[in-house]
């Protein structure tokens, strides 16, 4: 079975108690889906609701990404939300199969289809037996209603959909683990960016294996000028065709432990030996990681990683003045949040206020004393009460963030008002090195510790009869 | 400067290096020494006046290494953050224009800044063409109108604390006793408390730290008329020689501004440090006796016993998680005692201090609190120091900011307590601080990952002693 130590779960969860979300942390589950099927090459998710739930959809990443972002809808409305929309799947399937033929067709459902009641299997199996010339397309509907999870979930959701359509199971396949001697399957999570996946395939690479990412973002979203003018589909990510040799591969490492249904059907399938990880954010993390690739490749460490361990922990020798009893305020998707409660204790700052949008069994392990289900208003009460220094959130945080008058790093989903955010590398050692660099940089802008300027009541300053006389004229002119 | 004079600073009665066989200030070792020149002495003595403008007249390396890189601050004034020099070029020195862009370069700080005054400082390449920067500054002082006192500092007349004395020196000379103080104002007399004045000698105000002990001596009813040179203003500076009661503050280095100004003015002066609960109280409770007012005293005692006692509330809960704790002190200089007493109060154990600059009376203050057989070390080099903590198990290394980065690659917790530290550890407040970031450095969960090799590394090693 798969090496997967459970650590007992410490942290308290306290539920949402309110009626009302304010400043909502969530992003929904429908888009976390879509996002999935946006890491394969030539694919294009159709979710199946109102043509809203595509359009804000579409917004949400055009904004984060600042790249154009396939998206299609089944564009439900009152005659087929009455009267049934499995014929509006068939319809959009169809319409998209003969435009664009793309290498997959995602279909995530949203709150309207699924309340609805709406078949979505019953629906593919009617567009297969009424356009048998498509047979070729391969079609993944995802169950992934808004009034569920969230962004991450509806992520891993699809995922696990995609691997559970499309890897065949080693027998029917023919695959055989380790056939393919230097690939490894890697699962990869929705709080890993862009920036992190080409960080991960580095490192892999550089112990000679070749990395099989699933979905590949960084090849997609990475935000690269391409020869083509326009595209109606992804213009990277994986391969669709790589799903049927993953099966072959050395193992697969897994990163994220929303990624735990996915990775299971995945070796229920293949029987590829796994290793899983809740993260590569802290250095003890990111050292197990090294070594299960060191044990895999059967090859040293290399050079270059020894290298920026060195660096990784000369950062943490210089950041820890600034960063020790640190007090931050995160809020993200539980994989995220986890991750980065970690990273700072391993720098002695402390998480006094942890919101996620929903619970997840990694929060149960989040380095902080508790951590609450709810929003931003959530996190922005928890800042205060327990004088939070550091916000990171995603880019709604700005607000909160003035209002509570502390600085704001930028983390998670959507990042619309800076430029690069997706491109950001927070994990490996090189990752977390430079984010010690910034957080520590932020801090230092805090001046804490910092004694204000006292005036002595005898005081022969100049400036300070000058200022005296300021005052009073103000004085007198307010009262 | 004249040999001399040089000589003459060096032979300073009131210090106590001065009474043994070896006298003055040791000669530095070519090979083998640490630390500034004069220049840097005197600059880093007079910087923090800061209404002032601070040229420094020399080529470029003496500024321009060395500008804006105090930890000191400024209650109001922010001109001695504007870094000056003439930046001398090959055709100064050669034609020997170095007077003359001098004269137009304190004609352009004037003009530009409107300083209280203009400092000039003299350095090694217009000391040695034959500058004459004293016929200079008068020259121009009289041209526009803004007093400009030369401070004459070339690195080579000696040592750090050489500069330091020269800067004295030049106050002195040149600032001391040219204005009256300011009469009180009615809005800060209170009835039944006799205002005194009083002057601290040698407080730099690093991180502001002085403000931790002003509200003290506000309320108190002593006003200083002089911090040389925290915080301080030309004008301040003026009225030195109106004090009753001079304060040296942890450090010998001016310690000729103290004597001078008793020679001149009769002004008593002791020596204290407002590092550490005992020693705030200390000179608090020496204001009072030297001032001799019994109604001072009494008040004094009570806030005395107000503010320690809230202190002492305050650094119970840090005090459990340093008890016991073993220190290496490195300062290297005076202060070693005055903080050895600051850290056996948060009651951790000091298991070696600096002397480097340390006089037969400090190291007999040191036994005192230290015990017999403490460990003192006349020379740190890092290899030596890192030994000493490796050797006592100690928790953490106290030092200078040069010594940071050594005890950091040795994986050593530090602290930085010399001049370009960001944090105020002086009066009652600062001890809250001091222990905080002792707590902060030496708790952190950073030590066991910088010290665990890899766990390649590991597995690596016990395949190795399998193997064997």
């Amino acid at each position: 079975m798969p090496e997967h130590v459970k650590t007992e779960g410490r942290t308290e969860i306290i539920k949402r108690n309110k009626a009302l979300s304010v400043s909502p942390l969530k992003a929904s589950q429908t888009i976390g889906a879509a996002l999935a099927f946006l890491g394969f090459h030539r694919s294009i998710p159709m979710l199946h609701g109102s043509q809203g739930c595509t359009a804000f959809g579409k917004v949400f990443f055009v904004r984060h990404f600042r790249e154009p972002i396939p998206l299609q809808t089944t564009a439900m409305d009152q005659v087929t939300t009455v009267m049934g929309s499995e014929d509006s799947v068939v319809e959009g399937l169809k319409t998209i199969a003969e435009k664009n033929s793309p290498a997959l067709l995602g279909v995530p459902t949203t709150g309207l289809s699924e309340t609805q009641g709406s078949d979505v299997n019953m629906a593919v199996k009617d567009f297969r037996r009424l356009y048998p010339q498509f047979d070729a397309i391969p079609v993944v509907p995802v169950s992934t209603p808004d009034y569920a999870g969230c962004l991450e979930s509806g992520f891993a959701k699809a995922l696990d959909a995609i691997i559970k359509t499309l890897v065949p199971p080693a027998q029917q396949g023919g695959t055989q683990p380790g056939r393919r001697r230097r690939q490894v399957n890697v699962l990869v999570g929705s709080f890993l960016t862009p920036g992190d996946l080409e960080e991960l395939k580095d490192i892999i690479e550089l112990f000679g294996l070749r990395p099989l990412l699933l979905p590949d973002l960084s090849d997609s979203l990475d935000g690269h000028l391409g020869e083509q003018d326009f595209s109606p589909l992804t213009i990277g990510g994986t391969p669709v065709a790589e799903l049927a040799s993953v099966g072959d591969s050395l193992a697969t490492l897994v990163i994220g432990r929303s990624l735990d249904r996915a990775a299971d059907s995945l070796y229920e399938l293949t029987k590829v030996p796994e290793y899983r990880f809740d993260h590569l954010m802290s250095i003890d993390a990111i050292d197990r990681f090294i070594d299960t690739l060191r044990n895999l490749s059967r090859e040293p460490v290399p050079a270059r990683l020894e290298r920026q361990r060195a660096q990784l922990q000369d950062a943490m020798l210089d950041t820890h003045f600034m960063l020790g009893m640190g007090r931050f305020a995160v809020a993200g998707d539980p994989d995220l949040l986890g991750a980065f409660s970690h990273m700072l204790a391993s720098v002695g700052s402390e998480v006094v206020a942890a919101v996620s949008p929903v619970n997840a069994p990694v929060l149960g392990d989040a380095a902080c004393e508790c951590v609450k289900i709810g929003d931003l208003e959530d996190l922005e009460k928890l800042a205060k009460e327990n004088s939070a220094e550091i916000l990171i959130t995603n880019s709604h945080g700005v607000e909160s963030a003035q209002r509570l008058g502390i600085p704001l790093l930028r983390a998670g989903f959507p990042q619309y008002d800076m430029l690069g955010g997706y491109q950001r590398t927070w994990i490996g050692y090189r990752g977390v090195r430079q984010t010690l660099f910034d957080l520590a940089n932020i801090m230092l802008t805090l001046e804490k510790g910092e004694i204000h300027p006292y005036r002595s009541i005898y005081g022969q300053k100049p400036e300070y009869n000058e200022d005296t006389r300021h005052d009073d004229h103000e004085a007198l002119a307010v009262g | 400067m004249k040999q001399k004079d040089i000589a003459e600073l060096l032979d300073e009665p009131a210090c106590a290096h001065n009474k043994k066989s070896k006298s003055g200030c040791a000669k530095p070792k070519p090979g083998a020494t640490a630390g500034g020149c004069a220049f840097d002495g005197a600059q880093i003595a007079l910087l923090p006046i800061a209404d002032v403008a601070h040229i420094v007249h020399g080529s470029i390396a003496c500024a321009g290494s060395s500008w804006d890189n105090r930890g000191t601050r400024s209650s109001g004034s922010r001109l001695f953050r504007v870094g000056m020099t003439t930046d001398l070029t090959e055709q100064d020195v050669i034609m020997g224009r170095g007077e003359k862009r001098l004269f137009h370069s304190i004609k352009q700080a004037v003009e530009s800044y409107k300083p209280a005054a203009v400092f000039v400082y003299n350095t090694c390449v217009p000391a040695l063409i034959g500058d004459d920067i004293e016929a200079v500054c008068k020259a121009a002082e009289k041209r526009w109108g803004t007093p400009v006192v030369p401070v004459d500092c070339a690195g080579f007349y000696g040592t750090k604390n050489l500069g330091n004395r020269i800067a004295g020196e030049s106050m002195v000379k040149y600032v001391c006793g040219t204005r009256e103080p300011d009469p009180l104002p009615e809005s800060v007399q209170r009835p039944g408390i006799e205002v005194h004045d009083v002057t601290l000698v040698g407080e730099y105000n690093i991180a502001g730290e002085l403000w931790h002990v002003l509200p003290l001596l506000d309320e108190l009813g002593i006003r200083v008329l002089c911090t040389l040179s925290g915080d301080a203003r030309y004008r301040e500076v003026q009225t030195m020689h109106r004090s009753e009661v001079n304060m040296m503050v942890c450090s010998k280095a001016m310690i000729n501004v103290a004597r001078k100004l008793q020679e001149a003015f009769g002004t008593p002066w002791f020596e204290g440090s407002f590092y550490g609960v005992r020693d705030v109280s200390q000179a608090l409770r020496d204001f009072a006796r030297l001032i001799g007012d019994d109604d001072l005293s009494r008040r004094t005692e009570a806030l005395i016993a107000r503010e320690e006692a809230k202190i002492d509330e305050q650094l119970q809960p840090w005090r459990e998680r340093l008890k016991g704790r073993k220190v290496l002190l490195y300062t290297g200089g005076v202060k070693s005692w005055s903080v050895i007493a600051a850290l056996q109060d948060l009651g951790m154990q000091v298991v070696a201090t600096g002397t480097k600059k340390s006089t037969e009376d400090d190291k007999a203050r040191i036994r005192e609190l230290m015990g017999k057989d403490a460990v003192m070390l006349e020379d740190g080099n890092p290899r030596a120091l890192i030994n000493i903590v490796r050797d006592n198990d100690v928790d953490v290394l106290i030092a200078g900011g040069r010594n940071m980065y050594t005890a950091l690659k040795a994986r050593i917790p530090f602290l930085d307590i010399n001049q370009e530290r960001e944090f105020g550890y002086a009066g009652y407040a600062g001890m809250v601080e001091l222990a905080r970031q002792l707590v902060l450095t030496i708790d952190s969960p950073i030590w066991p990952a910088v010290r665990q090799p890899a766990p390649w590394r590991l597995a690596a090693a016990s395949a190795e002693v399998a193997n064997a």
